[in-house]
């Protein structure tokens, strides 16, 4: 489903050059839930926005579902992002300003779908996270936990075949980071949505169909 | 998708108090400013009272005599005189008619120990005709009267209420002007003094006037419109006019150039006097500039703000781009941000503009001009509003929509 051949990624500046990412292949099949482990600074990150088309590679190709993307224009990119990619933050990066429904329902504001449509499927998708009595709710009465399960509501609602999810539970304590996990695996068994998540606890890694480990921006495992 | 960027930019406002409070008074004072501006425009070219026949008259106020043949140069310039008008201007052919009537002066006069200015003018019996004054009483006088020089007089309505009071009806009666007595045949609706060529308080038979109208020099201080017959005839009328005026004999051996044009109402209005460059270009050019100059520090202040704004929101831009938003689909919705913004503040600006002509209209700053916030007015402000908001809009969402996915992010 997701293939990197040969990755790289440099940073430069007028005086440095930092190698992130040096040689990355990676196969990932439907339906995996892959974990990505590594030290800080090691380009974890790096490897999870490259796959997500946050960020481009210096080098190498990404292909996705047999579609080579090096060289999508930017409304092309947007448009593949909608419909495949669903993203998780250890930030949670909800918008304050909108209620948890408006949250929910961003992605599909990108697709042609009746307003209606929208309500609809953020309130499923919020169901699923077990978040239907905080619709009307503003991001900043939430506790963390329930950030983040409004993060993967929103990661879900369009049905995308892909969740990135960069470090889902860093930020919550090990009760919540195990509720989140649970919705993670849940929605991998019950949907087989492909899932990669980075993280740096390697118990919830051990949950996962398969470990990544990198180096200094090199694959170790 | 416009409810959505109306509900996140109506939640940005009110996140925002003071960034806003500053937008919204940049916007408005500006817009205040620019639509006052445009009433007094509107009013001073839009409103055609009581030259009415504007689109088929042509004006004349000056005449400039120039001499070089001494070394410097001598020059004379303003209004003609009234034997110049009625002996030259009215011996053209093309003309139906010719309106002369003197500058304005003015004279106190007292009425129950109250001082009272009051600004006359002289005029011919053509100039009743031409202009088409809204009578509220009587009526003007008439050739015979000018021609037996009768001391009757057609009076505005304010001066009528100024001396005359609450008295319903005046025709008849005496008004004194200059330590003279003159017999009310009329009553007029006051015309504004922005239209200095027809504007007085008290018009009066030439006449009448202490000064010999009969004077044979060419300047003085009188000015003409002159009336075709038909739209048709104007720029004939224009020619004949420049024809006669190249065949004056010059008056004295100080000059040997004259210059006069019979001009439409715009270009007569704006002259500079200038015989090289066009008095509408100038006009343009210092509208344009002051427009500009009133726009240009709101407009920079709000890109200013609007930067910051957009800025602080890095975090959102991230999401929104992550989850399919494009670049062009961003710049649009700030767009639309901005231009509500910018609306919001048109409004306020609306509401300050029409207070400020209401206080500039009650205390008559200027003469008998009555401002007024009409359609061409509220449109040209819709339109300044439109530019407003896109000017400084568009560089900050363009700066925005250049920020790189995984920076915008990291900027929390």
């Amino acid at each position: 489903m997701i293939s990197l051949q040969n990755i790289q990624k440099v940073y430069r500046t007028s005086t440095i050059e930092t190698l992130a990412l040096n040689s990355i292949n990676l196969n990932i099949k439907k339906g995996e839930f892959l974990s990505v482990m590594g030290p800080s600074g090691c380009g974890k990150s790096t490897l999870l926005n490259i796959m997500g088309l946050l960020d481009a590679p210096s080098k190498g190709d990404i292909n996705i579902d047999d579609q080579k993307l090096n060289n999508l224009s930017d409304k092309q990119l947007a448009q593949f992002r909608n419909k495949k990619l669903g993203f998780i933050f250890q930030s949670y990066h909800l918008i304050n300003d909108l209620k948890v429904l408006d949250n929910v329902m961003l992605p599909l504001l990108y697709r042609n779908s009746s307003e209606k449509e929208r309500k609809q499927s953020a309130s499923e998708a919020l169901g699923k996270v077990g978040l239907s009595n905080r619709v009307k709710h503003f991001p900043t009465q939430l506790s963390g936990g329930q950030k983040q399960r409004v993060a993967i509501a929103r990661a879900i609602v369009g049905k995308p075949e892909i969740i990135l999810a960069d470090e889902p539970t860093g930020n919550l304590d090990s009760a919540m980071g195990n509720e989140v996990m649970d919705i993670l695996l849940h929605l991998n068994k019950s949907e087989g949505t492909t899932i990669v998540m980075v993280t740096h606890d390697e118990h919830m890694a051990k949950k996962t169909h398969r470990l990544m480990r990198l180096f200094d921006g090199s694959q170790v495992q | 998708m416009l409810k959505n960027y109306l509900k996140i930019a109506i939640v940005v406002l009110r996140r925002r108090k003071f960034f806003t409070f500053i937008s919204l008074f940049g916007i408005s004072f500006t817009l205040t400013i620019l639509i006052v501006l445009t009433a007094f425009i509107d009013k001073v070219v839009g409103d055609n009272y009581p030259d009415r026949k504007r689109d088929r008259s042509l004006y004349v106020n000056r005449l400039q005599e120039i001499g070089t043949r001494s070394g410097g140069i001598n020059s004379s310039s303003g209004g003609m005189s009234f034997y110049f008008l009625n002996h030259y201007a009215g011996s053209l052919k093309t003309p139906a008619k010719l309106a002369i009537s003197s500058n304005f002066n003015s004279t106190n006069t007292y009425v129950n120990n109250k001082k009272i200015v009051i600004n006359y003018k002289y005029t011919n019996a053509d100039f009743w005709d031409v202009l088409d004054f809204d009578f509220l009483e009587g009526k003007s006088f008439t050739k015979q009267q000018i021609d037996n020089g009768e001391r009757v007089a057609v009076i505005s309505a304010e001066i009528k209420k100024e001396y005359f009071g609450d008295e319903a009806s005046v025709v008849g009666k005496y008004i004194e002007a200059d330590n003279v007595q003159y017999r009310v045949s009329g009553v007029v609706k006051n015309v504004p003094i922005t239209l200095y060529m027809i504007y007085s308080d008290i018009y009066l038979p030439y006449t009448v006037s202490k000064t010999d109208y009969n004077n044979s020099g060419y300047r003085g201080n009188y000015t003409g419109i002159l009336l075709a017959g038909s739209k048709a005839d104007i720029s004939k009328i224009h020619q004949e006019y420049e024809q006669m005026v190249s065949r004056l004999p010059m008056e004295s051996k100080d000059f040997d150039k004259i210059f006069s044009h019979a001009e439409t109402f715009i270009k007569n209005y704006v002259s500079t006097g200038d015989e090289e460059k066009s008095g509408v270009a100038y006009a343009i050019t210092a509208i344009g500039i002051f427009a500009l100059l009133v726009m240009l520090l709101p407009t920079l202040n709000l890109v200013n703000i609007n930067v910051t704004r957009i800025m602080e929101r890095s975090s959102e831009i991230g999401v929104r781009k992550a989850f399919g938003a494009s670049s062009k689909t961003l710049i649009y919705q700030f767009i639309v941000e901005n231009l509500i913004l910018t609306f919001l503040g048109g409004l306020i600006g609306v509401v300050l503009s029409s207070v400020i002509l209401q206080i500039i209209n009650s205390a008559n700053l200027i003469a008998n001009l009555e401002l007024s916030l009409n359609f061409t007015v509220l449109f040209i402000g819709l339109l300044i509003c439109l530019v407003f908001g896109l000017f400084s809009g568009v560089y900050p969402a363009w700066r925005m929509s250049k920020l790189n996915v995984v920076n915008a992010l990291k900027m929390q």
